[in-house]
């Protein structure tokens, strides 16, 4: 298509445009967090690290911190497990509900946060807690783990996509039984896309807000619904913007490692 | 007869390898047991139960749910005027939403896919992502801090004589299109990426200036793209609570009716939270006509 002049320039312009807005409200929550003030008004009257260390030694924080960290972790490693296992199933057997598996995995993570919350909520509290397991790190990581199987799953599918079967059954014609071939040849190969979606699937987990609303008991505090909990209290605001400000240095990270592990499937996984 | 007998000599975990390559239906159902408990038991399980504690009621001195069969919560729900004026204000904002999203999308995925130098189209494609991986509450929060009083939206505004919006609806609507953007940018940028270039050439070849070919050629075959990104600007929107509390002002949206009625009337929000459902379902159905969902 041959575009004008003027429309090329029109559509850098407006490209260059869109994705200010999009780094703009991101690049104010770093500045935001030097800001010397309390009220976050714009604009900041003197930039100071002070708050950083402020927050450095707020309990509070530190402690959903580690929540967080251990929910992540718990709902990762089922995640990992059960994602791995589907995606197995569906990309190297044919079996009759094949698609209807695929569309279960993704559900979770379809329907609104609040269906599946108050669905894990009520079935937690009718069958859990007759048998005394009240809601509590148990249930978060339950819930936690429930939507990021698909992320495992996609990632380890779409390897095992483009890997085709044939290297087992070389591995096989060699005289591995099945476990060796799966050791030596299979599992190298999805490898890199298990890290991969490991590692999305602990960002989805500890980005999480709306489930866990509903599958932590009253004493967990992760780190999201600690946000939530102090954003609107004026007097930790500065300590709000600190964690808001790390949160958004630290996710660039999982982004950067999924695109060196595998480029073609880890950065779509999100959707 | 030969290998009957040197399995009998292997040691067990060679031949429990053998007996699992023998039956891949064996192999098949130990790969799926333990996930499709997970999925189908606990969470479609405690699905369905939810959608049918909407039919059940509860006692308004106790609060406590009656387990009788009743269709009172959905009569209560579409003859109620506030929820009905709730239900439509949420799919309103949410194809609001998906609109803006789309408008706002495709100059963008235009210059990633077709303009920037193709060496730099990953990268591009890298900053349309990592926005998505940015912590969802500290996005909100930093559109809280653009459009609460003395923020960044009124300083910008303010040599003009403007103030910002302010919280309330319109500011629920533009940190929803925010959030979701990226969704919709990504399809699109795909779509166009793959569009083959001898088709734009035979249009051009055949008299078509820009206007038309985009119209004729670029538009048609972009459309199932921003139908499938739409399916997540617009189900994401319509179950969204947290935006709004935070930057909604006192409005309301189906997901919060959800949130006020759970501790008192578990049933009620059951009822309440079938109609996000049977609405994206409704919705991707529809779009299932275009095509849309086998490009996702």
């Amino acid at each position: 298509m041959q575009l004008s002049r003027t429309a090329r320039v029109a559509l850098r312009v407006a490209a260059g445009f869109g994705f200010a807005v999009i780094y703009l409200p991101l690049l104010l929550v770093l500045v935001n967090s030097l800001n010397p003030e309390r009220s976050s008004s714009w604009p900041p009257p003197g930039l100071t690290f002070h708050w950083w260390s402020v927050a450095w030694a707020n309990d509070g924080a530190r402690a959903a911190l580690w929540v967080s960290v251990k929910a992540g972790l718990g709902a990762t490693g089922i995640a990992l497990l059960l994602g791995t296992l589907i995606a197995f199933a569906v990309g190297r057997h044919r079996f009759f509900g094949r698609d209807t598996v695929s569309f279960v995995v993704v559900l979770p993570i379809a329907l609104p946060g609040i269906v599946t919350g108050i669905a894990l909520n009520s079935a937690f509290s009718t069958v859990l807690e007759p048998l005394g397991v009240g809601l509590g790190m148990f249930t978060v990581i339950v819930g936690h783990a429930t939507f990021c199987i698909v992320v495992v799953f996609n990632n380890v599918v779409a390897r095992l996509r483009r890997t085709s079967g044939s290297y087992e059954e070389a591995a096989m014609d060699l005289g591995a039984d099945t476990f060796r071939a799966f050791a030596d040849v299979t599992f190298p190969m999805v490898r890199s896309a298990l890290v991969a979606g490991g590692l999305l699937a602990f960002a989805l987990s500890f980005d999480e807000i709306v489930v866990t609303t509903f599958t932590a008991g009253p004493g967990i505090e992760t780190l999201p619904i600690w946000i939530f909990n102090n954003m609107t209290r004026p007097q930790q605001a500065p300590v709000v913007n600190v964690v808001a400000a790390v949160l958004v240095l630290l996710s660039v990270i999982p982004i950067y490692v999924a695109q060196r592990l595998s480029a073609d499937t880890a950065t779509g996984s999100r959707i | 007869m030969t290998s009957a007998v040197q399995a009998a000599g292997r040691s067990p975990v060679r031949r429990l390898a053998g007996a699992l390559h023998r039956r891949p239906r064996l192999r098949l159902s130990l790969l799926l047991t333990a996930p499709l408990l997970w999925l189908a038991v606990l969470y479609l399980g405690s699905l369905a139960v939810l959608f049918v504690s909407a039919f059940w009621t509860t006692d308004s001195f106790t609060s406590q749910v009656v387990k009788v069969w009743s269709t009172d919560n959905f009569h209560t729900l579409f003859t109620t005027p506030v929820f009905r004026q709730v239900i439509l204000r949420s799919i309103g904002v949410a194809l609001a939403v998906t609109v803006l999203c789309a408008v706002i999308a495709f100059p963008l995925a235009f210059y990633t896919a077709r303009i920037a130098a193709p060496k730099r189209r990953p990268l591009l494609v890298v900053a349309i992502l990592t926005p998505l991986w940015a912590s969802y509450l500290v996005k909100v929060y930093a559109w809280r801090l653009i459009l609460s009083e003395g923020g960044l939206a009124d300083w910008i505004l303010k040599p003009f004589g403007l103030a910002g919006p302010g919280f309330g609806l319109p500011a629920a609507v533009l940190t929803l299109t925010y959030l979701w953007l990226p969704y919709m940018i990504l399809p699109i940028h795909t779509a166009l990426e793959q569009l083959p270039a001898n088709l734009l050439d035979a249009s051009a070849d055949l008299g078509a200036r820009a206007g038309r070919t985009f119209r004729s050629v670029v538009l048609p075959m972009v459309l199932p793209s921003v139908a499938a990104g739409s399916v997540f600007t617009f189900s994401l929107s319509l179950g969204d609570y947290i935006t709004v509390q935070i930057v909604g002002g006192k409005t309301q949206l189906i997901g919060n009716l959800v949130y006020s009625n759970i501790e008192l009337n578990l049933p009620m929000a059951a009822a309440l939270s079938t109609v996000p459902v049977v609405v994206i379902v409704v919705y991707l159905l529809a779009m299932r006509r275009t095509g849309a969902l086998s490009s996702l």
